[in-house]
């Protein structure tokens, strides 16, 4: 079957709604409205007031609430229209739900889901077009995750929303619309995928390409450029961005002796620093043929003008090149 | 000690209700010593935590709550132990008039495994029976308490009357102007959500007054022209018992109540604040001779002949040595071994298996 990321992330909520009462869905127009970007259609119509509550624009309240029906037994999946308006909210999704399991010594957890759209978006400027994934996956205590697909989309929503642990979900307003290929039993009421496992979408031997969210589907038209090339790529989907999956990062590196990180975030402290980081302090050092890269979104606010935009954001093309240099390079 | 007892107490000041319709409280001999014992028992806690702090048994941050004992005394009179209670880092004595023991307490202080936290929240992060914290930043309790009485509302909607639980959520008066403080206000009126808030108003938020912080100071009347207030002379029990006996009801029939709890801080801050810049002596002096929890108390059950003086200090000396015991208990608890400072970073085992960055890789764990 087809189905869009948006059906994937609105029949998993529907699913787990049914499932355990204990569910609940807040946010901002999640109601009433079908939800900002429709992600909750039917929802309110089908659980009423009292499963999917439409909030007020009060992110640091409303996430609080959620956190503190979080303590008390509940499982809330907070929507946030876009993770840009979740800086009011921070507070709480780091110092309530990262740290209290720790703080009581294991005896609070707090099973609750933060989601809504992640990075840039078209057309929005610096304020609406920001990735976060760095920000939160430094945070000990929460689990970071980064759907791609309607399978990633699917498993992974329906996995945060069942572990007991505070779980933040990046995903893509740009993907929300993309159809994607499903097996059936993706389409199982029960389908999960593990959090902390990342995927290898293709599999390679001349260079690693590490990414998530909308960055996977740039590698994947990239490494079917370069195969035309020649060159032989493998793409690591990492799905969750905390804890990270060293582990297939690690083996890949060792198997193809180069790697490349691609990510629309800012290349300072970004995700992509992590995963060179990880791989130049551990015996995969010795395994590198080449220095590595980075692929990032470039240093600045983003800027309004679709010319800017477009150079302010890492493209396929950009990605081909790097392999281009780190398989042209060897030490 | 079942002889029936009546006390005037101090008018409530209501917004947007009737309040409590009580100018007096009638109690027992035996309720009033058990509220004795109490706050000599809440005192007696700070104040070993006071001198083991000097000792350089505790670290970081310390805020006392001596001088406010009538909160946890009247406040658990009149809630169910079912009801879920959160409030800010003054926490230790709200924790005890929960359940937990002097030595959980204690232990947590000195950062020990008997802790209730095991060590790793210490004052200002303590949790318990239907306890939520202990939250150290300033104004964050309000929603999260909002939010327990969310949870609350699902389930009573199914429970019988005698069944149904409440939040009360405590900030102080200097959380009272955050943004999130209303935030939540707005939502559990709109939703009906049954908590009550509670204004711990002890005068100064750090070292600024109530009327350099707030615009308002009448914090009953805060609650966005919608949520009922009433104003309560916190330094007696037997006004906050009744404050919160009509609060609980309130709160269940009709949403969010706001009790604004006078009372007052004799201690500064925290430990590192003599509490004396923004303040005199005096006028703590003047508090302690007017208005005292334990003194009003005893006075009372002097006057009423239920005890006499001889036999309260022997009370009192008897709660001295239960507590001075629970912190030799306490400093008995081991200290924390190394293997537990990986644990409780998730809640459940299965998460926290994987890698662990130490201070360099070699010293990473891989579970």
């Amino acid at each position: 079957a087809s189905i869009t990321v948006r059906e994937a992330l609105n029949t998993a909520m529907d699913e787990e709604l049914a499932r355990d009462e204990k569910v609940i869905l807040m946010g901002e127009e999640v109601g009433a409205y079908d939800g900002a970007y429709k992600i909750s259609k039917g929802l309110h119509a089908k659980y009423g007031d009292e499963r999917v509550q439409d909030t007020p624009i009060t992110e640091y309240g409303f996430a609080g609430i959620a956190v503190g029906a979080a303590f008390a037994g509940m499982r809330p999946i907070v929507e946030f229209m876009t993770w840009n308006f979740a800086m009011q909210a921070i507070d709480h999704i780091v110092n309530s739900a990262g740290k209290t399991a720790y703080m009581a010594g294991g005896t609070i957890g707090v099973p609750i889901v933060f989601r809504g759209a992640n990075g840039a978006a078209a057309g929005v400027a610096a304020q609406h077009s920001q990735c976060f994934a760095a920000w939160y996956s430094s945070v000990p205590g929460l689990k970071v995750v980064a759907p791609w697909d309607a399978t990633d989309a699917r498993g992974l929503l329906k996995a945060a929303v069942r572990d007991p642990n505070p779980v933040v979900i990046l995903e893509n307003e740009i993907l929300y619309g993309e159809s994607f290929e499903v097996d059936d039993a993706v389409l199982d009421k029960d389908f999960t995928l593990p959090i902390g496992k990342a995927d290898v979408v293709v599999e390679g031997s001349d260079v690693t390409l590490v990414s998530f969210g909308k960055c996977v589907g740039y590698c994947v038209k990239a490494a079917e450029q370069l195969a035309a090339d020649g060159i032989s790529a493998e793409v690591i989907n990492l799905r969750t961005i905390r804890p990270l999956d060293r582990d297939t990062i690690l083996e890949s590196v060792s198997k193809t002796h180069r790697l490349v990180t691609v990510e629309e975030g800012w290349p300072q402290s970004g995700v992509g620093s992590e995963i060179l980081a990880a791989v130049v302090e551990s015996d995969a050092f010795d395994q590198l043929d080449a220095p590595p890269e980075r692929i990032t979104g470039v240093d600045i606010p983003m800027p309004y003008a679709k010319s800017l935009e477009e150079m302010s954001l890492p493209q396929i093309a950009d990605v081909v090149d790097a392999v281009h240099r780190v398989t042209a390079r060897t030490l | 000690l079942a002889q029936e007892l009546t006390f005037p107490i101090t008018p409530f000041k209501c917004h947007l209700t009737d309040g409590p319709q009580v100018e007096e409280m009638t109690t027992t001999g035996a309720e009033l010593l058990e509220f004795f014992k109490l706050a000599v028992h809440y005192r007696r806690l700070e104040l070993v935590a006071e001198s083991a702090y000097k000792q350089q048994l505790i670290r970081g941050f310390c805020h006392l709550h001596i001088g406010q004992e009538a909160i946890p005394i009247g406040m658990e009179a009149a809630i169910s132990k079912a009801d879920s209670v959160i409030t800010a880092y003054r926490c230790h004595t709200l924790l005890k008039a929960r359940g937990a023991s002097d030595v959980e307490i204690l232990a947590e202080l000195l950062g020990r495994e008997a802790g209730c936290s095991r060590g790793k929240g210490g004052s200002m992060h303590m949790y318990g029976p239907e306890f939520y914290g202990g939250n150290g930043i300033v104004g964050a309790q309000i929603p999260i308490g909002a939010g327990l009485a969310l949870a609350h509302k699902h389930a009573n909607a199914k429970a019988a009357d005698d069944a149904k639980r409440i939040a009360v959520a405590l900030c102080g008066d200097g959380a009272v102007p955050q943004g999130q403080v209303h935030e939540a206000f707005n939502m559990a009126a709109l939703w009906k959500l049954p908590v009550i808030f509670c204004v711990e108003d002890n005068q100064f938020g750090m070292g600024t007054s109530v009327s350099r912080s707030n615009a308002n100071t009448e914090f009953y009347t805060i609650g966005h022209g919608v949520i009922p207030g009433v104003q309560v002379d916190a330094m007696d029990p037997l006004a906050v018992k009744a404050a919160f006996q009509w609060a609980r009801q309130a709160t269940i029939d009709n949403g969010p109540t706001i009790l604004q709890l006078k009372t007052y801080r004799y201690r500064g801050h925290s430990m590192s604040d003599p509490g004396t810049s923004y303040r005199t002596r005096d006028e703590v002096k003047e508090v302690q001779k007017s208005r005292d929890v334990i003194e009003g108390i005893r006075a009372r059950v002097i006057d009423a002949g239920i005890a006499d003086a001889a036999e309260l200090k022997a009370i009192e000396k008897d709660i001295r040595k239960t507590v001075e015991a629970a912190l030799e208990e306490a400093k008995a608890s081991s200290e924390l071994p190394a293997s537990e400072l990986i644990t409780d970073i998730y809640v459940d085992k299965e998460s926290q298996k994987g890698f662990v960055r130490g201070v360099s890789l070699d010293k990473s764990w891989v579970l």
